[in-house]
């Protein structure tokens, strides 16, 4: 299989604070891809340099070959133009953990607006499609409603819905269930489930949820203050991690899910 | 002093001319202080530092001199340079870019009052920087500040007796030329007064509905009355 994404020594820096450091890593076509690590640990800002939100430092990212954050120039590599950003924009779709939906617009338009202002698709296309994601995300009937009268859990698969109207072929997930009442986990796990199962994007999923992570993973990575300190099939990670620190965040973290189901 | 009825409901209609003038160089300097206003809040925000900072020192020129010094430069002073506009285009000319100078300030506290997400989600949803602006941001930012910008309206009208210095007959110079022809102050004064009230009082209740009509919770109201 060849890869879709790949970076090569990349840092970002915020301050004096180093989040990703010399980082080098590639992502397959298809496959979905969970990051995990304590906060800070620069999980979320691998997403966000992909969604072109944050610029890298130094190094360099290909999306589908192309260079994401430079581009060719008489024969000379600069940094890109909001033309070219626009251009790599196109392929990739995220979903933030506090959602960032539109609040003046309703739920339908919240899906349409882009396709028809960004994608140039008539009303009429963008509508159906949308009320079609609508309806995948069982939210059909909502579709005149404000994200105020919405749950989280409700205005985080409108977002899901959203980002599928665009048609990207990566999807990035920031920590999606991590703004959300524990009841409401649930719905949109089993939406992101769905759709791994039956839609063939590259994921890459940032998430504090284990046993989802090993559910839907077909390769996690662990991170560590910027870098990747272990990656491997969930069944690996998640049984026999090599590295101590892996072992260590792992432990953590089923002494506190034991804790929370009382174990 | 007492007060002659008769001649008051003489003058009226004299005055009412005038007024026409009044709340037609109020409505249109408002009009153009919105957009202009609006236009200058965005350059402001530019990443382009010598843009921004045009526009920034545009905005403070404007808001830390006097209105008349501004008037009788667009009407003595831009001649000199073939630039001749009649007095009534001045006067509007004046008032929009003067005002627009605050109404950026109140655009610029609406734009800032958008959280950063949206800006994020409008940006991976690859919209333009200028379709974010008019599809997401300015949506939200100006339901908050129609009160503020508002009350700029009531100031603009309020302002207008200030066009009289460069030859505008407005209502208030027309009730002085009334005086001095017929040495009486009292009626048409008064009666501009009770004008510049009244329409004060209709604009501030305008703004109000317009201020209900634009908010989130009426929208919502709507959606919710739709569905049941």
């Amino acid at each position: 299989m060849e890869h879709i994404i790949r970076f090569s020594k990349v840092t970002k820096r915020f301050g004096d604070l180093v989040v990703l450091e010399e980082l080098d890593f590639e992502v397959m076509a298809k496959e979905r891809l969970v990051l995990i690590g304590s906060s800070g640990s620069g999980k979320s800002t691998i997403l966000r340099i992909l969604m072109t939100l944050e610029k890298p430092d130094s190094g360099f990212i290909e999306v589908e070959g192309e260079s994401l954050w430079h581009m060719e120039k008489k024969g000379r590599i600069v940094p890109a133009t909001e033309k070219h950003l626009r251009k790599m924009r196109k392929k990739i779709g995220m979903v933030f953990q506090h959602f960032h939906l539109f609040p003046h617009m309703t739920v339908l338009r919240n899906v349409t607006e882009a396709q028809i202002y960004v994608l140039g698709m008539s009303k009429e296309e963008a509508r159906e499609r949308a009320l079609a994601l609508l309806d995948m995300v069982g939210l059909s009937e909502k579709a005149d409603q404000y994200p105020a009268q919405l749950s989280g859990g409700q205005k985080q698969r409108v977002a899901i819905a959203r980002a599928l109207a665009q048609r990207p072929q990566i999807l990035l997930f920031d920590e999606v269930t991590s703004a959300l009442d524990p009841e409401l986990v649930g719905e949109v796990l089993k939406v992101l489930k769905d759709l791994a199962q039956e839609h063939e994007h590259t994921m890459l999923i940032v998430t504090h949820e284990m046993g989802f992570a090993r559910e839907i993973a077909d390769r996690i990575c662990f991170l560590d203050k910027g870098r990747i300190i272990e990656k491997g099939p969930p069944s690996r990670i998640f049984t026999e991690p090599e590295m101590e620190r892996t072992r260590e965040f792992l432990r953590n973290y089923i002494e506190v899910s034991n804790a929370i189901n009382g174990v | 002093m007492i007060v002659k009825w008769d001649f008051a409901w003489n003058i009226l209609p004299v005055l009412l001319k005038a007024a026409i003038t009044t709340l037609e160089a109020t409505a249109l300097g408002y009009a153009m202080a919105l957009s202009l206003g609006l236009v200058l809040a965005i350059v402001r925000r530019s990443r382009v530092r010598a843009i921004s900072w045009t526009a920034g020192g545009i905005i403070e020129f404007v808001r830390s001199t006097p209105f008349l010094i501004q008037l009788y430069f667009l009407y003595f002073i831009l001649p000199n340079y073939g630039l001749t506009l009649p007095a009534f285009v001045t006067g509007i000319l004046g008032l929009g870019i003067h005002y627009s100078a605050y109404t950026s300030e109140v655009y610029r506290a609406g734009i800032e009052g958008i959280p950063q997400g949206q800006w994020e989600a409008a940006r991976s949803l690859n919209f333009t920087k200028l379709q974010i602006y008019r599809r997401i941001i300015i949506p939200q930012a100006i339901p908050p500040i129609v009160p503020a910008l508002g009350n700029y309206l009531v100031g603009m009208i309020k302002d207008t007796p200030i066009l009289s210095a460069i030859a505008v007959v407005e209502i208030m110079q027309r009730a002085k030329i009334i005086g001095s022809e017929t040495f009486r102050y009292l009626e048409p004064i008064t009666m501009v007064g009770i004008f510049f009230l009244l329409v004060s009082l209709v604009f501030s209740a305008f703004i109000r509905k317009v201020e209900r009509g634009v908010s989130m919770d009426r929208r919502i109201e709507k959606a919710m009355e739709i569905k049941g």
